[in-house]
Order: structure tokens, then C-alpha cells, then sequence
């Protein structure tokens, strides 16, 4: 069983407690009644679904509850870090080479 | 006679009226652990925003638990870290947590959920081996010590998982949930002591 460390609960929880949530840093346009409807499909439909390293919405929810972003390798399946919702797209992973 | 008849109707709808628990006074005992339905108590559910934490620790007389995983008792009132902004509260000593928290005039919502949850008390050398069987969580002692509290899964239902001694755990469930994870704490217990 994977091990997912919830930045809310400060340790690592079995991921039966968690739920996947999409893809994260997904901006709702501030205007959404003006978008153009390629525009629109490429906010509500369109995601980047990589091989590799992908960030992630993930919910605690039989835990506290909360929304939380992960760093994960689709390849590997490994969670590279987590950090809390709001917060910025981290600048440099952990274990990157650069 | 209209007037008379409804009026009698009332008085013997109020008389069905009464508080069922669910699966009440259900027991079993397996060499180790015994698994047992607890008496009905007050709950509540209580979401705040920090700057409440203080008032409403004092309205209630149990301070909130700020740390996750963690819980606090005084005077039969247990109050249980859910989340950053969510606690729930378990009155043992039929005081009512809700209307300690009307008098409160700072930012809360507090809901009543006595009648929402049952609590299942699972006690012996072998309780954490029971609870184990369907939840995933570490329940050794360094992990979950005493006074720890969590929401987590049993199975496939979700509980609220409370530590109370080194070998007693408070377990609540939705009432609806009771027949599932009763039972599935009965067979664990069974096969927890083996």
C-alpha cells in the first residue's frame, strides 16, 4: 500500500484514506462568461496528462478532509512531495538532479 | 371533536417519539477483545476558524485540540481533532455540547450529530490486532499513543477512530454503518485473538 504524506495531518497515511482530484494549478478564468469556447474546452477539458512528473490534486478525504497538491511520477507511481492547496507549484523537487 | 381527535393523535405520535440506538446493547466477547455497543451520548460537529478556538474551548470546558491525530477529555467531554478547522465533540455526561456552543459569539458552526453516530468500544490486548483487520492505519503505540483521534476507514466504511487506553479503542460510526462494522469487528475479533 502507497504511503501519502498529507501536508494537513503532518505524516504519512495509508492512501485508502486519500482520493485522487485531477490535475492541480488549474486557474478558473476571473471572467468566465467572455471566454471563447476553444478557450473554454482547453480550461474545462483539455489536461496535460504527461508521462513523468505530474501535479496533482489530491483529497484527505477520509482523513481531515482537506484538498491538498502531490507530485507524482505517473511512470514509477512515486510521490515526490505534497504540499498544501494555494500554495505555489514548487520551484525545485526534491531529488531533482538540477 | 375534530380538535379532540388530532390532539389525540399528536399525544400518541410523541408517545413513539423515542431515541432507538442503533444495535443497543449488542456485545461480544472473543478471548482478548470484547466488542460492545456504547450508550447513546451528545455529539456534535464543530468547524472554526482559529481565532474561535479560545472562546469555544472555554464555552465547551474542553480545551481544542490544535494538533492533528490528537484529542482532549475532561468531565466525560471528549473533543476530537478531525481536520485544521474541525473537531468533534462527544458528551458522555448527558450535558449538551450544542447549547454551549449557542451561547458563543464568535464564528462557528456547531451541528448536532448525537443521533447521526453510534459509538462501538472495542477493549482487550488484542484491540488494536481487531481494529487493524479493517482499518489501515499504524496503531502501534508510538504511532497512535493514547488520546490519539483520527477519522480513517474501517473496511469500507469510515470511522472516527479514538485510542482511550493502551488496549481500549472508541470507535463511531454512522448509525447506518453500525450493522457493517459491528460485524466486521466481530469476525476480526475472533480471528485477533488467534
Amino acid at each position: 500500500m502507497l504511503l501519502i504524506r498529507c501536508p494537513y495531518c503532518e505524516e504519512e497515511r495509508p492512501e485508502l484514506e486519500f482520493r485522487n482530484a485531477g490535475e492541480a494549478h488549474i486557474a478558473r478564468p476571473t471572467n468566465i462568461a467572455a471566454e471563447s469556447d476553444d478557450d473554454f474546452e482547453k480550461f474545462f477539458f483539455i489536461r496535460a496528462n504527461p508521462k513523468g512528473v505530474i501535479y496533482e490534486r489530491w483529497r484527505h478525504i477520509h482523513g481531515c478532509a482537506r484538498f491538498f497538491n502531490a507530485v507524482r511520477d505517473t511512470v514509477t507511481d512515486k510521490f515526490v512531495m505534497t504540499y498544501k492547496a494555494g500554495e505555489p507549484k514548487p520551484a525545485k523537487l526534491p531529488g531533482a538532479s538540477k | 371533536m375534530a380538535k379532540a381527535a388530532a390532539k389525540t393523535k399528536a399525544a400518541a405520535g410523541s408517545a413513539s417519539v423515542e431515541r432507538r440506538p442503533a444495535l443497543a446493547g449488542r456485545t461480544l466477547s472473543a478471548s482478548g477483545v470484547k466488542v460492545e455497543m456504547l450508550p447513546p451520548a451528545e455529539r456534535i460537529s464543530l468547524r472554526a476558524p482559529q481565532a474561535s478556538v479560545a472562546a469555544l474551548s472555554k464555552a465547551l470546558g474542553v480545551t481544542l485540540p490544535v494538533k492533528p491525530k490528537s484529542s482532549a477529555t475532561k468531565d466525560g467531554r471528549m473533543a476530537l481533532w478531525l481536520g485544521p478547522d474541525e473537531w468533534m465533540i462527544i458528551d458522555e455526561a448527558g450535558n449538551d455540547p450544542l447549547a454551549d456552543c449557542a451561547k458563543v459569539t464568535v464564528l462557528h458552526s456547531a451541528v448536532g450529530i448525537s443521533h447521526r453516530n453510534v459509538g462501538i468500544s472495542v477493549v482487550g490486548p488484542a484491540a488494536a490486532a481487531t481494529v487493524n483487520s479493517g482499518c489501515p492505519q499504524d496503531l502501534s503505540l508510538e504511532a497512535f499513543p493514547v488520546g490519539a483521534a483520527s477519522r480513517t476507514i474501517l473496511g469500507k466504511s469510515e470511522i472516527v477512530l479514538l485510542r482511550s487506553a493502551a488496549d481500549a479503542f472508541r470507535v463511531e460510526c454512522w448509525r447506518s454503518f453500525s450493522d457493517y462494522v459491528f460485524t466486521l469487528l466481530s469476525e476480526a475479533a475472533g480471528d485477533a485473538a488467534n
